[in-house]
């Protein structure tokens, strides 16, 4: 069974996301979406500064199986991008809790982060896929 | 070893001929190049044992199965070849007068009347030089019917989760946001999803009927009419025609426009890069949008339309009309079968599947949708083999050639775990496909007795497994004679 951290919190696109000590929100892929895709060759990341809206396409990862978009889970601001991941996509596979973050994005509301899945949820979530 | 490699300076292609110097007196000396041609210069007899030897290294349908689900790799009559290189035909240039090639415009006049009527539209462009440019023709008509009414307003295309990865990108490449419509769990579109998505913004929906599931969408006249209700077009992506071909028709479907692949379900070559063919077929709504240059004929003359024609068409996707080779293969074919063996030919070709599947079903295999009938193509889902053994659809994959037989699709599509669509195609004999069965399931058995095997295969092949992600991260595909520039 695929990890699932119990601190954070999910979406049904398979994206975790962590709150942070200065209040923005670290994203990135599960466990279970790396196992899903395999071997990681290629990241597309956003653009710090851009605006996003919750639900919008926002990152592309491409494995040798297939290229799959990555879902902004709040809407917001990028901040930052995780720049280690073009040079070395399989931290993706390794990592995907840690050093596999893609971006972090300053929120433009509260709230939206409640309306996501918890580590229960997601299971479901996934259970229900298969 | 690659051709270069064998380049030795100024061999030429017949050793024991005199040499001639070609005389280049005529040529202004600034149109004269002054750096050498990055040109192999090598015997005759080396290029063609060197072009000999790459094709044995292959896998084609001339020598082995190829059940490539999703694409369709049926025999090419050795009459289409034939015909097709008649020396009048071969020697045609595309810029020649039409009072010249009035032969030829007959041949594809005539082709563009079987495609229509074999489908079901109303005309039919033949110009799209393969599917991936059939479709873009396709959505841009879309495009241009809604401009045409001032319907600004509609810019997304709905694409089902399971649809080729072409349609999405095509609707970007037309301009279009993409809405992605789930599949439900008989692998139907999911009917109460597409209410919910369709509206004033739906330009069209793109649907592949019978599915990449390899299973018919039982509701598509519902579909047709919630797309249509909304305002919405109906493009048919026209990748597993094979199943359907002179049994039922996309514009009895209620389909707009459709594109063909000639390659596919009219048997010209492909799988080694082109050239191919994608005509599109449009029904009255869209006949004015048609790409040019198509034949039009009047008391049996046959002449070139043009803008002056159809002032509202798309345009021009290339120079000439088409791949005329790869046509002229397809008017041939279609010849041959004419129109009752079209019909035989889905037949046969849904017959190969669900036997396939039968015997594979009863022999224990999981199929992704083992409720529903096959179309021409099935899959089976090795998530289960994967968790008992560790051998996943990719290694069964690769052991089948050692086997003998070209590797079924895997992996795709994406929504099924363990993906492996096998397309068996109307023109295998049975002895084949259940030799392919037979190998298919002694694969299963060295899976539990002796997995190492099947993981680490192909053990016979002249390359052995590829390191995958090395390949995809330190792309490198070009060879040079020097240092890079």
């Amino acid at each position: 069974m695929s990890d699932i951290p119990s601190e954070l919190r999910y979406t049904k696109t398979h994206e975790w996301v962590r709150l942070m000590d200065d209040g923005n929100l670290e994203i990135g892929i599960t466990d279970h979406a790396q196992s899903l895709m395999g071997d990681m060759v290629y990241v597309e990341l956003p653009e710090v500064g851009a605006v996003v809206v919750g639900g919008d396409d926002c990152a592309v990862v491409e494995s040798v199986k297939a290229a799959s978009d990555v879902y902004a889970p709040v809407s917001g601001e990028i901040v930052e991008v995780n720049e280690e991941l073009a040079d070395a996509p399989e931290t993706l596979n390794q990592h995907p809790y840690t050093d596999g973050w893609m971006f972090r994005i300053r929120a433009a509301g509260e709230g939206e982060l409640d309306e996501l899945l918890d580590a229960d949820g997601y299971l479901e979530a996934i259970e229900a896929e298969e | 070893m690659l051709i270069f490699e064998q380049s030795r300076r100024s061999r030429r292609s017949t050793s024991q001929a005199p040499a001639a110097e070609g005389d280049i007196g005529g040529i202004p000396a600034n149109l004269l190049r002054e750096d050498e041609p990055l040109l192999p210069e090598v015997s005759e007899l080396q290029a063609v044992r060197h072009y000999t030897r790459l094709s044995q290294r292959n896998f084609s349908i001339d020598s082995h199965f190829y059940p490539l689900g999703s694409c369709t790799m049926k025999y090419n009559p050795r009459a289409c070849n034939l015909y097709a290189m008649l020396p009048a035909f071969l020697g045609r240039h595309p810029h020649a007068g039409v009072g010249t090639g009035q032969g030829f415009m007959q041949c594809m006049f005539e082709l563009q009347e079987i495609l229509t009527d074999v489908t079901g539209m109303q005309g039919v462009s033949l110009t799209p030089l393969a599917g991936a440019q059939g479709e873009f023709a396709g959505v841009a008509m879309i495009r241009a019917y809604h401009e045409s009414r001032a319907d600004d307003e509609r810019v997304e295309i709905l694409v089902p989760d399971a649809a080729h990865g072409t349609n999405p990108a095509t609707a970007t490449m037309c301009g279009y946001k993409v809405r992605e419509i789930p599949t439900d769990s008989n692998g139907d579109v999911d009917l109460a999803a597409l209410r919910e998505a369709v509206g004033s913004r739906t330009a069209g929906l793109m649907l592949t009927n019978p599915s990449t599931l390899g299973v018919f969408e039982r509701h598509i006249t519902e579909i047709a009419q919630i797309v249509h209700g909304a305002g919405g077009l109906l493009y048919y992506d026209g990748a597993n025609l094979n199943a359907i071909v002179g049994k039922v028709r996309p514009g009895d479907m209620g389909f707009d426009v459709i594109h063909m692949n000639l390659h596919k379900t009219f048997s010209t070559p492909h799988g080694g890069g082109g050239p191919g063919a994608g005509p599109v077929g449009v029904n009255q709504r869209l006949l004015p949008f048609l790409p040019i240059p198509y034949v039009l004929e009047s008391n049996g003359d046959y002449r070139w339309a043009t803008e002056r024609d159809c002032p509202h068409s798309i345009g021009r996707l290339s120079a000439n009309m088409g791949n005329a080779g790869v046509l002229l293969r397809a008017y041939i074919y279609a010849l041959l079968v004419g129109r009752q063996g079209m019909a035989r030919i889905a037949d046969f070709a849904t017959l190969n599947a669900n036997y396939m599947m039968a015997r594979l079903k009863a022999a224990g295999v999981d199929m992704a949708y083992p409720g529903r009938r096959a179309t021409h193509e099935f899959i089976v889902t090795m998530k289960r083999l994967k968790e008992e053994t560790g051998v996943t659809a990719m290694d069964v994959a690769k052991r089948l050639l050692d086997k003998g037989f070209h590797a079924p699709t895997v992996y795709f599509p994406l929504l099924v775990p363990e993906c492996f669509l096998v397309e068996p195609t109307e023109t295998e004999s049975k002895q084949e496909i259940d030799g392919f069965i037979d190998a298919l399931l002694e694969i299963f058995d060295e899976a539990r007795r002796d997995p190492e095997t099947v993981k680490s295969a192909p053990h016979t092949t002249p390359v052995r497994r590829l390191d995958e992600v090395k390949a995809a991260r330190e792309l490198d595909v070009a060879w040079r004679v020097g240092p890079a520039r």
